[in-house]
């Protein structure tokens, strides 16, 4: 309703500039003396390429930001209350979180790597632990704001941007162009699905890797991969859902949204609730002709039902990944790389064993909104189960959970097997300890440990590792959404999900009750059928 | 032989619809419960809440029709002949022996019938109906406040729901069978067909009254 009658006055604006213009050409024809209405961008009060502060040839990236601070004198104050500025999140439970902190399965951990993971963060010159997280300046508007796509942050400079040619890595002969600023400052727009995902498609080292719901895919979306998302339909931003207010975008994974049992959000009140959640919109009941339906949404997420598979938009991502193997070299004696049928990297001497897939039919299990992290300071223990790098809390009958459709990410990774503790692992550098340069695990763990002041035995042995991703994102539309014979039958996509009765899962059932039934059935119709023949012969002797 | 007209015109659609929604929910319902599959879930899920408002509908119909006429007075139970009726169908029916008991229209139920459709309908039914619409409303419950409703589990209801189901099951099984014991194995059901049933020429109603009370 509301977006048909947005659309409604954007179209009569629309057609009203249209009726504008051809009057005032009507009236040009005559009357040469009267001024025109000239054309009027509405999708903005603002056109930055009339503003004073963006005409000029920047030299650097914290020049633009200095700039824009010139009108938006609170935005990087607002930035710097943000988690995509901290990379750090104290959970309910008092653990200390973000990317700053918490050690993955996929290249394990930010600290000692930040000239190359933190080309991802929203500032310039995060390259060690001595980064400015107060400056102003160090705020990067444009990585969010740029509207024309040709905004680069090479891996490897910290996030900082190019403004004239160079040589990177120094003595490689590889040359980063530089990039135009002025241009992309002066076309500053509200962020869209390509500047979200920039970094968010990108996770984990490359397209889709991480997430599973998240790739390239979803830059340009069709109604089948995403119904909101859309290109040429609901167009969703990502900030659509992320309903973002004083740069504070909701809808963290750290501090995730179980259970939403509020009412669809309406204009006019006020909320403090997650704006992100399916419900805000759609509220309790969403199921308008199959009104049963509506009968699982207090047991089962939006998302279980309606995120058939991910990883559905053509692009794969890694489900498991075995550091050990990591280091071989071909018989070039250059790193080895192994691709698989469809030319996909499947091996590199730089990152071991992965394991791809597209079309993933997730994992489920019940979820109250805790996160429990396994950090660098938890002792760990190798042993048959899997270590938890984070564990999705949550059961039957807590009155908190629902069953949550998620990613499990398995991963063998490096530990310390006399201090029992994961590591941190230097990987990317210019120096001769980073894993990517000579293949030394002890070297590049030692570097990676000492770089947080952790201490570190000497020596290095793998684990197994297990972690678990909500999925969210890649909603199908209402006729992909799973049938009910997915999880009402035996052997269905809930079979181990515990603790409720789902009609159809033989699991479930009282096998006393089934066996006992359906025995003294049989023998009724055992009974009737001896009586009959009985019935037959007499009749014959007596005939 | 001699005809008598037992089974009144709303009484056979009430049986004979009665008999396929019930057939239809047995399958349905097994289906739903897990046992195999046929329909595939959704239908039957589907198909079976519309048999179980349909069957509900029909109900009322019939209860009313009960009351209204005193037909319930044929449900009311008796232990005379009941061990006539029980010794023919384990003995007589094969040595040829008569029927202990003449069907009139005041009495078309034989002792055993009494007894049977009295279980069916003041035990198995309402068994099947109460577990079948806390099944239906399960998610209502809670809302009533009631501690015995609120606090049942969806595994118990479903277990009750499905033993009711089992014993219907069973009597239909009997039920059935029992059908085709009249003087030919089709007589009884052309009877619940057209209504007239095929009784001894030389009882009437004044002999009747005689043996089994007004």
């Amino acid at each position: 309703m509301g977006a048909r009658y947005r659309n409604r006055q954007a179209a009569t604006l629309r057609f009203g500039t249209l009726l504008l213009l051809g009057t005032a050409m009507f009236w040009n024809a005559g009357h040469a003396s009267e001024s025109p209405a000239p054309p009027v961008k509405l999708s903005s009060t603002s056109d930055h390429t009339k503003f004073k502060a963006l005409q000029q040839d920047f030299k650097s990236g914290p020049d633009v930001t200095k700039a824009c601070l010139t009108c938006h004198t609170e935005a990087s104050k607002q930035i710097h209350r943000t988690q995509h500025w901290k990379w750090e999140y104290r959970s309910p439970e008092g653990q200390l979180l973000g990317k700053k902190h918490v050690i993955n399965n996929f290249c394990t951990s930010v600290a000692s790597n930040e000239a190359s993971c933190n080309t991802c963060h929203i500032g310039y010159g995060w390259k060690d632990d001595k980064f400015d997280f107060t400056s102003e300046v160090n705020v990067d508007c444009l990585v969010c704001h740029d509207s024309t796509g040709n905004y680069r942050k090479p891996a490897g400079l910290a996030g900082n941007v190019v403004t004239k040619a160079m040589e990177f890595p120094p003595g490689s002969g590889n040359i980063l162009k530089p990039i135009d600023l002025k241009k992309i400052a002066q076309a500053v727009a509200k962020t869209s699905r390509d500047n979200c995902g920039a970094c968010h498609f990108f996770g984990g080292g490359g397209d889709g890797v991480k997430h599973g719901d998240m790739d390239s895919s979803l830059a340009s979306p069709d109604k089948a991969l995403d119904v909101h998302m859309d290109a040429t339909g609901n167009n969703f931003a990502c900030a659509t859902c992320h309903m973002t207010e004083g740069h504070q975008v909701p809808g963290s994974r750290y501090a995730p949204t179980a259970q939403d049992k509020g009412a669809a959000h309406v204009r006019g009140k006020e909320y403090t609730t997650n704006p992100t959640t399916c419900q805000s919109c759609h509220g309790q009941a969403p199921h308008k002709s199959k009104a049963k339906l509506n009968d699982h949404t207090d047991r089962v997420a939006c998302q279980a039902c309606h995120i058939p598979s991910y990883a559905r938009g053509g692009v794969a991502t890694k489900m498991s990944w075995d550091w050990s193997t990591a280091g071989r070299m071909g018989l070039d004696g250059k790193p080895l790389i192994r691709k698989d049928a469809k030319g996909r990297v499947h091996y590199t001497a730089a990152k071991g064993d992965f394991v791809l897939a597209e079309n993933v039919v997730p994992d489920y299990l019940w979820f109250n909104g805790r996160v429990r992290y396994t950090l660098r300071s938890d002792k760990v223990e190798k042993g048959a189960q899997p270590t938890r790098i984070n564990h999705f809390e949550g059961s039957a009958d807590d009155g908190r959970s629902l069953i949550w459709p998620v990613k499990i990410m398995r991963g063998r990774q490096a530990y310390d097997p006399v201090n029992k503790t994961l590591v941190v692992l230097h990987m990317a550098g210019n120096d001769d300890t980073a894993f990517w340069t000579n293949f030394n695990w002890e070297r590049a763990v030692a570097t990676g440990m000492a770089s947080v002041g952790a201490p570190f035995s000497g020596q290095v042995d793998f684990l197994d590792t297990e972690s678990t991703w909500p999925i969210t994102h890649m909603v199908a539309p209402a006729k992909d959404a799973l049938r009910c014979r997915d999880c009402h039958a035996s052997g269905g996509r809930l079979e181990k999900v515990p603790g409720i009765y789902i009609p159809g899962r033989a699991g479930d059932h009282a096998k006393w009750l089934d066996t006992a039934g359906w025995a003294i059935a049989a023998f009724a119709l055992f009974g009737v059928f001896v009586h009959g023949l009985g019935r037959i012969i007499a009749s014959r002797r007596n005939r | 032989m001699a005809r008598i007209y037992i089974f009144k015109r709303f009484e056979r659609f009430w049986h004979w619809a009665q008999a396929a929604l019930i057939i239809l929910m047995l399958l349905t319902g097994f289906e739903i419960h897990g046992s195999y599959s046929l329909i595939g879930w959704e239908k039957a899920a589907s198909l079976h809440t519309t048999a179980a408002w349909t069957l509900i509908g029909l109900w009322l119909f019939a209860i009313f029709w009960h009351f209204t006429t005193g037909e319930w007075k044929q449900y009311i139970p008796t232990s005379r002949n009941i061990v006539a009726v029980l010794n023919y169908y384990s003995v007589g029916i094969f040595t040829g022996a008569p029927h202990p008991f003449r069907v009139t229209q005041l009495s078309k139920h034989n002792p055993l019938q009494r007894l049977a459709y009295l279980l069916v309908k003041l035990f198995i039914n309402p068994l099947i109906w109460v577990s079948g619409l806390l099944y239906l409303y399960y998610n209502e419950l809670a809302a009533t406040k009631i501690a015995a409703v609120a606090g049942l589990s969806l595994g118990t209801i479903a277990l009750v729901h499905t033993a009711a189901a089992f014993m219907m099951l069973i009597f239909m099984i009997a039920h059935i069978y029992l059908s085709t014991t009249g003087h030919t194995p089709l007589a009884h059901i052309k009877a619940m067909i057209s209504g007239w049933e095929d009784v001894e020429a030389e009882t009437t109603a004044a002999t009747l009254i005689e043996e089994n009370g007004p």
